[in-house]
């Protein structure tokens, strides 16, 4: 069926199920049957190393299966009758042929969701999901000289790209410099060296592991890629990695052939906190400099729209009525009348949030 | 006689009225601090009860030519109804579930199985209702504009029809409630903005029509030649529906006990006060788990109007703490069985349609706060009673 015959049964459909949706009903038989809220139903969690692990997700309707090698997706997931979002880098390519979306995710010290997500979700569990977007992308075709310098889990965007090169057969001249905190905590290490061997003489992968080697900086990265300068390059790991990069690549005059993604926002600043109010919900909190205006309208039960959460894609935008706040990567201030992130901004003073 | 006053009609110092406004805070503070999976899978498998009773009843009214599928068709929908409007809609719509984090079971998303459009309920009720609770003059819901509830309330001619308009409210109630929003008494006294009206009444008519063509024209029309039993089954579960939430929510504020208060006690009312005046203002009903998850959980009015968007599944333990604080603080908790507070609204409705005070519905203050009751008192306190605090 086509799209446009879907909306119209379904727009027929939800005059019967009114005030409801088709969808309401519909999920009560298989709860991937809604469109409603996107929604996705846990396959499988395989472990890549001692804290990390894929998890493999079949989405329900709804749920565009195009995506970008590259992009993210959001994950919400239900802890003590509570939604909780994240997003995570997709590490699947959207060529293998399958229903399903996979996103790797390391559990953090501390890490409340990404914890539960690698050690305790259960196959079966049904997760909700938020449409995947992103701007660290390949364009088509793909540049003829490449450069991957990936750290960490920031690897999950760029297995995504390596993976759908191979079932597309379309391997461009790839040098792949990943630098992990050990030997045992590489993930995807398997995969990689293999397609380093079946693509040999077009993929070149090198190693850095931090306890044997020291920490990868860009001088040895011009060292394990010479010809940097050549290349386009995506760059995707911790705030510090991504920093040193875009100094290396200005100093060159070369930033535009830097394509970078955080996984998570640098959020170093602090503001002095204060009492928020959401004018339209009528709701409040009290809250310290360091929580983020999104997480606080969120634990206060207001629909906050969000993204990326980490201050990129601007779905959260939202106007500020009264009072200051603060962004919290930069320090940087925004005043009454603005429209602010609230996922990346906290309150500094009293002020007043229109949702 | 509206009170004016709450903290002297209840015979309280300002301090100890405090002190009580920070007691009600703690308590909505343990429960807040306490919302978890169990709370959230009771209103999930109450939305998930809901739908199948109305699958259940619009399949069964596919033969509702045939008697006992009329009935039992009928049945289930009209429990539907009404489950789906007093436990879950009204309360989603309070609030009571946002916690969760849900759009999907989220006080800005709902929208609920009646003609009422959400949006102006929660301004009529959430707003109107719930901060100027039983103030004659600000709270609509005194009366609804049409019905005379209390002494305070002028005698007009008009009111000599009161039995009838009683009847015909409880039969059409979901309408009254659509309507209930454009305020009829600014409407009647020329002061409604006539655009602010307009936006309304289009606001009505869009959720109208749709209701309507689903209950009157799609479903017995997909029913085939038993269009008309199908139509009369959806317009009983209608009318069901309509008296069953029709009598529960006359027993919140119109029974003995419940009291009205003037426009002066609104003047510089702290929160404090504003918890006394609901707890006053408010009366309960005493029934089973099952009578309460029927009635919207509104048999415990005076928890619902302290703690409007506490899940509702929480009041049995509020109300106990609630109680325990009457108690030690000598104020009275109206609560009674249903048909007793009922019996009352409807002697006092009979009453009022003819001009002059009601004699047995007068105010009867509290005694005055002699004792504070002793913790060895408290634990001992053997559940609700009548209102009046024991005898000195």
């Amino acid at each position: 069926m086509s799209p446009t015959a879907t909306d119209l049964v379904r727009r027929v459909a939800s005059r019967v199920t009114t005030p409801l949706l088709p969808d309401d009903y519909l999920k009560l038989i298989n709860p991937l049957w809604t469109a409603r809220e996107l929604r996705g139903k846990v396959v499988e969690v395989l472990p890549e190393t001692d804290d990390a692990a894929t998890i493999v997700i079949k989405p329900g309707w709804g749920f565009r299966a195009d995506y970008q090698p590259g992009q993210y997706v959001g994950i919400g997931v239900d802890r003590d009758g509570k939604w909780h979002w994240r997003s995570y880098s997709i590490s699947s390519t959207p060529d293998a042929g399958e229903n399903t979306v996979s996103i790797t995710v390391k559990a953090m010290p501390e890490g409340f969701i990404s914890d539960h997500l690698v050690r305790d979700l259960e196959p079966g569990t049904i997760v909700r999901l938020a449409l995947p977007q992103g701007e660290f992308v390949l364009p088509d075709p793909p540049p003829a000289k490449v450069l991957f310098w990936t750290g960490g889990s920031g690897i999950t965007p760029v297995m995504s790209m390596l993976r759908t090169f191979d079932r597309r057969d379309t391997m461009p001249d790839v040098v792949h410099v990943h630098s992990a905190p050990s030997r045992e905590q590489a993930i995807f290490r398997d995969e990689r060296l293999a397609l380093t061997e079946k693509y040999d003489g077009r993929l070149r992968s090198v190693e850095n592991f931090d306890d044997e080697h020291g920490i990868l900086d860009v001088t040895k990265l011009e060292d394990a890629c010479p010809d940097w300068r050549d290349r386009q390059a995506w760059v995707c790991g911790p705030a510090p990695m991504l920093e040193a990069a875009e100094k290396h690549w200005a100093a060159a005059g070369l930033i535009k052939h830097l394509h970078i993604e955080r996984f998570s926002a640098n959020l170093t600043a602090s503001a002095t906190g204060g009492h928020v109010t959401f004018a339209k919900s009528g709701k409040e909190a009290d809250l310290d400099g360091a929580t983020t205006l999104l997480e606080a309208g969120e634990a206060a039960g207001v629909q906050m729209p969000f993204g990326c959460r980490m201050g990129i894609c601007h779905t959260c935008v939202l106007p500020l009525k009264k009072g200051i706040v603060k962004d919290l990567r930069n320090g940087a201030e925004y005043q009454e009348n603005q429209n602010i992130q609230t996922c990346v901004t906290a309150a500094a003073g009293d002020c007043v949030i229109e949702i | 006689m509206a009170i004016s006053d709450v903290a002297s009609f209840a015979h309280l110092s300002p301090e100890e009225v405090e002190e009580l406004g920070r007691e009600f805070d703690q308590i909505r503070r343990d429960i807040e601090s306490s919302r978890g999976a169990k709370d959230a899978a009771y209103i999930r498998n109450l939305i998930a009860i809901h739908r199948k009773l109305v699958v259940g009843g619009r399949v069964t009214l596919f033969a509702s030519s045939f008697p006992p599928a009329w009935i039992a068709g009928t049945a289930m929908l009209a429990a539907g109804k009404i489950l789906e409007n007093m436990e879950i809609g009204h309360n989603v719509m309070h609030g009571q579930w946002d916690w969760m984090n849900d759009p999907e079971i989220h006080s800005g998303t709902w929208e609920w199985d009646t003609t009422c459009p959400a949006e102006q309920w929660k301004h009529s009720h959430n707003y109107v209702h719930h901060t100027y609770t039983n103030v004659i003059g600000k709270d609509n819901d005194v009366g609804y504009g049409i019905l005379r509830v209390t002494s305070d309330q002028k005698w007009h001619p008009a009111n000599l029809g009161q039995p009838v308009y009683n009847a015909l409210l409880a039969l059409l109630f979901e309408w009254g409630v659509a309507l209930h929003d454009l305020d009829i008494e600014a409407i009647r006294k020329r002061e409604k903005d006539p655009v602010e009206m307009k936006r309304q009444l289009k606001g009505i008519w869009r959720k109208v029509r749709k209701q309507v063509a689903k209950d009157y024209l799609i479903f017995p029309a997909l029913t085939g030649p038993q269009f008309v039993s199908t139509l009369t089954a959806n317009a009983t579960a209608n009318v069901i529906r309509n008296l069953w939430s029709y009598a529960i929510i006359f027993c919140g504020h119109f029974p003995d006990g419940a009291e009205k208060f003037t426009e002066a006690e609104l003047e510089n009312e702290t929160q404090a006060e504003w918890y006394l005046r609901q707890l006053l203002g408010s009366a309960n009903f005493s029934g089973s788990r099952f009578m309460h998850i029927a009635s919207g959980s509104l048999g415990y009015q005076i928890e619902h109007h302290l703690f409007p968007d506490l899940p509702s599944n929480r009041y049995p333990e509020i109300a106990e703490r609630v109680k325990a604080l009457c108690e030690k603080y000598d104020l009275p908790y109206t609560i009674g069985p249903m048909y007793r507070q009922y019996g009352q609204v409807l002697r006092t409705l009979m009453r009022l349609s003819l001009p002059g005070k009601q004699r047995d519905a007068a105010p009867e203050p509290p005694e005055p706060h002699h004792k504070r009751a002793t913790p060895a008192e408290l634990r001992n306190y053997p559940g609700p009673k009548a209102p009046q605090a024991s005898a000195a």
